[in-house]
């Protein structure tokens, strides 16, 4: 399994044709506290940059934007009891949606993980 | 993401420039680890350790805001109280040496250029007026004050906040004698060499008190006051939530020109003489709506779910469009979202229905009284 990242701080996890989707630590830190988060519906079609998730902390709402394109297989659906996991576990159970990629090509323009970290280091 | 969703997030990062020179507390707030955003041409700390923990200690214990980015204007001369009564509706020349009032500057068709605070001292009245504002409110009373009033704007004095059941215990024990002020009363006092005037008031619904202190002397002071056991620093997000909760309206969102006082529901701020005299901008139109009522009216909204509803966000009854929400958002000793915002005269009743339109759902909403979470001023007479 491959981690990627985006210059919009989303990662995902890429496991054959299925990607997870996320934001990452720098993100949840620079958002503070999270109340609400929003997850696509199973099915939705989401191409690359589409709106695909919303998250509100308690000043503002921050859109969540598809990495690659491909069809929503799930939302996290423990993000509605507990929005706050985006905050203490934004790389692991904070995870926002799964998606079956349509173009795994889309990925070679993403980020790798020392690739984000220096892009992070230098804002 | 990090794209905030546009049109219901303007909350708190106004979109100007950061253009002034920074605030006598900018390396403080910094130094304490603060976040700064631009806010009314400033830099200055949306929060700390976060908005939320900083939100409930103000409710439990003491919060201490910088509030440098306001105006403090004073005005004397012959008449002056008078002549401010033209442009406020409030009962101003009544005011008594350290008694301050809310009040509200006004267009000459009565809408609402600004919300301030008015202070009658031995020698002046004080006006503290809103960060973003000061510039324009300044002109308009260069404008329109007869040369005989003085206008003197105190740029160089910082103003800092300590608000929360606390604050009097933090503060009392730097400064003797602040306990003996009740919830809208003023004084003079010293701390070492250094003149402090300090009001009993603030914006979060807690008791607490409002300190001017020269620019040169705040560092020092902040450090005084932060070195207590009940204090913390507390960023403009959680100041946000807390005055939310308390029902008060933020200038420039809750409030503007498009609202008079009868429509922003802040008649208490129009005392009985100024409403049987008359006399103010817009006079003719307030009093007739103050007796017949306004075509709308600013109310209280309790949320359903867990969704925030922002700024911007359409209010319906059905179909039809009633309203918008001009401040929303989660709160934090509320536990659940809460917003503010206008809606048509016949639907500002605390119980009626109504349904938000966020991201193209609704949602349902329910107007509700003001405050969320009820006021505790240390308020002259009260039953301790």
């Amino acid at each position: 399994m491959s981690r990627y990242f985006t210059e919009d701080h989303e990662w995902i996890d890429v496991d054959g044709e299925v990607g997870t989707v996320g934001i990452t630590e720098y993100a949840q830190e620079q958002l503070g506290d999270i109340v609400f988060v929003e997850v696509p519906e199973e099915g939705k079609e989401l191409a690359k940059g589409d709106d695909a998730a919303v998250v509100e902390s308690v000043k503002a709402a921050s859109d969540i934007y598809a990495p690659v394109s491909g069809t929503v297989l799930e939302g996290n659906s423990d993000l509605a009891d507990e929005p706050a996991l985006v905050n203490t576990s934004p790389e692991e159970d904070g995870w926002f949606f799964k998606l079956t990629l349509s173009d795994a090509e889309e990925l070679e323009g993403l980020m790798d993980e020392s690739a984000y970290q220096a892009f992070v280091s230098k804002l | 993401m990090m794209s905030e969703v546009p049109s219901e997030n303007a909350e708190i990062e106004d979109e100007v420039i950061d253009t002034e020179a920074p605030l006598p507390l900018d390396a403080w707030h910094r130094a304490r680890g603060a976040r700064m955003v631009a806010f009314a041409g400033y830099a200055m700390p949306i929060q700390y350790e976060g908005i939320m923990a900083e939100h409930l200690w103000t409710r439990e214990q003491a919060g201490l805001f910088d509030v440098s980015h306001m105006g403090q204007v004073l005005f004397t001369g012959e008449g002056a109280a008078q002549a401010l009564e033209v442009m406020l509706p409030g009962e101003i020349q009544a005011l008594k040496a350290g008694q301050m009032r809310y009040s509200l500057l006004l267009n000459e068709e009565g809408g609402i250029l600004d919300d301030l605070m008015i202070t009658r001292r031995a020698d002046d009245l004080y006006m503290v007026v809103n960060g973003a504002t000061k510039y324009d409110d300044i002109g308009t009373f260069r404008d329109e004050l007869p040369d005989a009033v003085t206008i003197n704007f105190l740029e160089d004095q910082a103003l800092i906040a300590l608000q929360g059941p606390k604050a009097v215990d933090a503060l009392a024990r730097i400064v003797p004698g602040v306990e003996a002020l009740f919830f809208m009363q003023a004084a003079g006092f010293a701390w070492h060499e250094t003149p402090l005037w300090i009001s009993r008031s603030g914006y979060t619904g807690e008791d607490g008190f409002e300190i001017s202190v020269p620019a040169d002397a705040v560092v020092a002071l902040v450090e005084a006051i932060a070195a207590q056991p009940e204090v913390k620093p507390i960023g403009l997000g959680a100041r946000d939530s807390l005055r939310l909760e308390a029902g008060l309206p933020l200038y420039g969102h809750d409030l503007d020109e498009n609202a008079n006082p009868v429509i922003a529901d802040l008649t208490f701020a129009i005392q009985k003489r100024r409403r049987a005299e008359g006399g103010f901008h817009g006079a003719e139109t307030i009093l007739h709506q103050l007796a017949e009522g306004a075509p709308s009216k600013r109310v209280g909204l309790t949320v359903a779910g867990r969704m925030p509803v922002r700024e911007g966000a359409k209010l319906y009854q059905g179909d039809a469009l009633v309203g918008t929400v001009t401040s929303g958002g989660f709160a934090p000793s509320v536990n659940a979202p809460i917003a503010m915002g206008y809606v048509t005269v016949n639907l500002a009743i605390a119980g009626t229905a109504l349904e938000a339109e966020v991201r193209g759902k609704r949602v349902p909403v329910t107007v509700a009284s003001m405050p969320f979470i009820p006021h505790r001023y240390h308020r002259k007479g009260a039953a301790k």
